[in-house]
């Protein structure tokens, strides 16, 4: 197999998969690549949030979120706002800091007592001492999302590649050119490396050195219950969300950082931390306490030093990694690296302070340096 | 040089087990009772629980067997179902005798090892809850005889009340003296539906017909007889649920067979539930009955050995006490020798047959998954619940579509249907969307695609499976997502003095 193509995407993730959408949108003849399957990683495996204020991405995603069904062609079960309710003072307080801030960038938050709380989470108890209500942000399905941006990438002529690792980037006179595959060599005007974990291992062989360490976090998932108002609730060290079938599904709590493998990972096992994440969502809503738990589930997520994305374009190639808030920007992620792609910067928001240069002088032992090592490393 | 920790990893923070045992043996079937007596014999200490007596809701979810509805209300009375259940199974007297420590009404719901990927536990342990509360435990030697399911496949009224699994039969009958039916339709005629059948007669059940879609009984039928070649078209009833179950032989003769229960007796299949949220690889194994792990009884992974049903093993209760005690005394170090098990039934070519033959006498909206109310239509077609609005887009795509981008993933197509994701955990739909989407495919049953086991193995309440007693370690490092404050700082205030307010106050667990 090969062929040459204007953009090959490394990564059908949601930000690899949003980013050929975007491209092919221009009538670009895109290819995305992957490991193994179609969100079959992180963006498939998390939360589902779609709140991140504080990224320059944000007013973009908002902006799109509640066009995507219609603009994809797919449900994404996407479901605006969110509310933040406090079982602890010290957490009230912070809530009320993030309440601050938020209204300092323009975003709408209700500040609301316990009752108000308990009306809008009928879930919650007589411990419930208020919280935030977030007119903004909101949710989705990941799983569903990252099915329908393959869907409607492949709706517009683009072609996704699963169980097709890319072994080496190759580059002529300082672009790329080329990748090669098990499947055969692709040809390509231009890259996008989305690929998560992996993107450190990918760019290396080419000089390009993105500092990032992969961890592994924990969710559970109940059986469903009625639908409350509002469907994203957070609080007590938890995020989560009601799905529209009914289920709560939350994560929180510590994370093991591991190594990864060109090849990923082959497992994502739970440990007993299922069982601090129950006694907070019971917690949380004592009303929902006798609703069984019926899976957990893990996923690997990268991050940079920073906690930051990296968007940026080095020549011909774009880089991707949205260091563990990918999921909810992701429609705006993917106009950003359109943008990048197509005409060299972002129309819509300053990301400058995402590039990859602000590591330049970052230590080699970086890892070492903040304590993210491996268990297996120590 | 000295480590510098990241407070909001999770190193340190999983507790050590609430107990430490010796040798730890899950189910008190025959494969568990003879490995406890074997370790009792040996004058070790042993640990045997056992889920049953099975919570009254968590039956009513047709966990961890298929119990449609059919049992009495003695299942609401707990502590007399346990008396009942030692007075029904003598070697449970047996155990108590030779000093085993055995604790029923306790459902093993997880089992956690540092593996790939997984490094934060001080040793292996179980979870275990007995209903009100969860706890862990650590083992020198673990055996898990965690017998087999019922395999559920769909006809027409088979999700009335009424309709259900062999396994609960069983249980309900022989274990629990509580099953509520007086007039039975077994569903199979191997050695399965013909043990079924002699079962319900010894009880004073009336066995109504067994049925068989193959031209032949697949097992000695004695003085029974068998309904071959006739394929079940629907069970019909009313407000009890099954009142008769209408059959068609090849020619398409039909008729109706009055009776108040219908037991699929066609396969059970090896629960493998805890291997695998262990870490065992799972093969697909035809002659064993499907998922199975590799290698049968004996260690499937450091320190765990299998025994029993679990395996795949087939045959006589004393059969499966023998491999237990076998099993153990491997596990203690001794010589034995494993029973040699031959068998050359292709269970899953039979459980093919049936599913053909009621997907073809079944209409296409007939629910594959009753939890989420998933129809065959739909999960061949991989379109989302009926609560989600379904685009002109969506209704061209279909699994068809799904397999041009590569082979079946029973993963992706339950997240997509959502067959499979309900309270039951997939009991009842996991081997017919398997073979299903193999049909689909067209690719042999061994070829199937599977969905995989996930903690907990059955459902446990969040204020039972909650730890309580939660460490100090957990709970100072306990974080939202990852610790990293400068994530949660917003973009434009990056590099600014303000930046620097915003982080002292944020602290480490950022965003909530």
């Amino acid at each position: 197999m090969s062929g040459h193509y204007d953009v090959i995407v490394i990564g059908a993730g949601v930000t690899g998969l949003s980013s050929a959408w975007w491209l092919a949108r221009d009538g670009l003849r895109v290819l995305v690549l992957d490991k193994g399957t179609v969100g079959a990683e992180a963006s498939s495996r998390n939360g589902g949030g779609a709140s991140h204020y504080q990224s320059p991405l944000f007013a973009e995603e908002q902006r799109l979120w509640p066009m995507m069904d219609d603009l994809l062609g797919y449900p994404t079960e996407h479901q605006a706002e969110r509310v933040i309710i406090a079982t602890d003072p010290h957490d009230l307080d912070h809530y009320h800091f993030v309440a601050d801030m938020c209204d300092a960038m323009g975003w709408r938050v209700d500040r609301i007592d316990g009752q108000t709380a308990r009306a809008m989470v009928p879930i919650a108890g007589d411990n419930c001492l208020g919280g935030i209500h977030f007119r903004f942000g909101g949710h989705a399905n990941p799983q569903r999302t990252v099915q329908a941006f393959a869907w409607a990438l492949q709706d517009l002529g683009g072609r996704i590649l699963q169980h097709c690792p890319v072994l080496s980037i190759e580059r002529t006179g300082g672009q790329v050119c080329a990748v090669t595959t098990p499947q055969g060599r692709f040809s390509c005007g231009a890259l996008v490396v989305a690929a998560g974990p992996q993107i450190a291992g990918l760019l290396a062989p080419i000089g390009i050195d993105v500092p990032l360490m992969a961890g592994r976090a924990e969710m559970i998932v109940t059986e469903p219950m009625p639908l409350m108002q509002l469907g994203g609730v957070d609080g007590n060290g938890l995020y989560g969300r009601q799905t529209l079938r009914g289920n709560l599904a939350f994560g929180g709590g510590p994370h093991e950082w591991i190594e990864t493998r060109p090849e990923g990972v082959r497992a994502r096992p739970t440990t007993p931390l299922s069982r601090g994440l129950a006694r907070r969502v019971a917690e949380l809503f004592p009303k929902a306490a006798h609703l069984h738990v019926i899976r957990s589930w893990a996923g690997i997520i990268e991050n940079t030093p920073d906690g930051r994305p990296v968007i940026d374009r080095i020549d011909n190639l774009v880089i991707a990694t949205m260091s563990g808030v990918g999921f909810g920007l992701s429609p705006a992620t993917g106009h950003a690296v359109r943008d990048l792609v197509v005409d060299g910067q972002c129309s819509f928001t300053d990301i400058a302070k995402l590039s990859l240069a602000r590591f330049a002088g970052l230590a080699p032992d970086w890892r070492e340096a903040c304590g993210w090592l491996s268990l297996s490393a120590a | 040089m000295t480590r510098i920790h990241d407070p909001y990893a999770i190193d340190g923070k999983i507790a050590a087990p609430d107990e430490l045992h010796d040798i730890v043996i899950v189910g008190a079937g025959p494969a568990g009772l003879g490995a406890a007596l074997e370790a009792a014999r040996a004058g070790r200490q042993v640990l045997l629980i056992d889920e049953h007596p099975v919570p009254a809701v968590l039956a009513g979810h047709d966990v961890p067997y298929w119990f449609g509805a059919r049992a009495t209300a003695a299942l609401q009375a707990p502590e007399r179902l346990i008396e009942t259940l030692v007075e029904n199974e003598p070697l449970i007297a047996d155990c108590f005798e030779a000093g085993v420590d055995v604790r029923l009404g306790t459902t093993a719901w997880g089992l956690w090892r540092n593996r790939e990927a997984c490094g934060a536990l001080p040793r292996a342990m179980l979870g275990l809850s007995d209903g009100q509360k969860a706890w862990t435990i650590g083992y020198e030697r673990l055996v898990l005889a965690t017998g087999a399911r019922d395999c559920a496949l769909a006809f027409a009224g088979w999700d009335l009340h009424g309709v259900m699994g062999a396994l609960a039969f069983d249980t309900l009958v022989r274990r629990y003296d509580a099953f509520a039916g007086r007039r039975v339709v077994i569903l199979g005629s191997g050695a399965l539906a013909l043990d079924t059948a002699h079962l319900a007669l010894e009880h004073g059940i009336e066995v109504a017909a067994l049925i068989e879609v193959r031209d032949a009984a697949q097992g000695d039928a004695g003085g029974l007889s068998v309904l071959t070649g006739h394929s079940v078209l629907r069970a019909e009833g009313g407000i009890d649920g099954v009142e008769r179950v209408i059959v068609a032989s090849a020619d398409g003769a039909e008729h109706g067979i009055a009776c108040d229960t219908v037991i699929m007796a066609v396969d059970a299949v090896p629960a493998i539930e805890l291997a695998e949220v262990a870490g065992a690889s799972v093969v697909t194994e035809p002659l064993r009955g499907g998922a199975v792990i590799p290698g049968g009884a004996g260690e499937v992974l450091p320190g765990i050995w299998l025994a029993g049903a679990a395996t795949g093993l087939t045959g006589s209760r004393a059969a499966a006490e023998a491999q237990g005690r076998a099993v153990m005394a491997l596990a203690l170090g001794q010589e034995a020798m494993l029973p040699h098990i031959s068998d050359d039934f292709d269970r899953m070519a039979y459980r093919s047959d049936w599913l053909r033959a009621l997907v073809a006498t079944s209409p296409d909206t007939t629910l594959v998954c009753q939890c989420e109310e998933v129809s065959r239509a739909d999960l061949i077609g991989v379109q989302p619940p009926q609560y989600l609005s379904r685009s002109a887009h969506m209704a061209g795509r279909s699994l068809c579509t799904l397999l041009e981008d590569g082979p079946p993933d029973a993963e992706q197509v339950k997240r997509l249907t959502r067959a499979g994701m309900g309270p039951c955990q997939g009991r009842r739909c996991r081997e017919q969307v398997s073979l299903l989407l193999a049909m689909a495919a067209n690719l042999p049953p061994k070829s199937a695609p599977r969905g995989n086991w996930r903690v907990p193995v059955r459902p446990v309440p969040l204020g039972v499976m909650a730890d309580w007693q939660e460490n100090a370690a957990m709970r100072a490092g306990w974080d939202v997502w990852f610790g990293i404050a400068t994530q949660w700082i917003p973009y434009r205030d990056i590099g600014t003095e303000e930046e620097a307010r915003k982080l002292a106050t944020i602290g480490g667990s950022g965003h909530l």
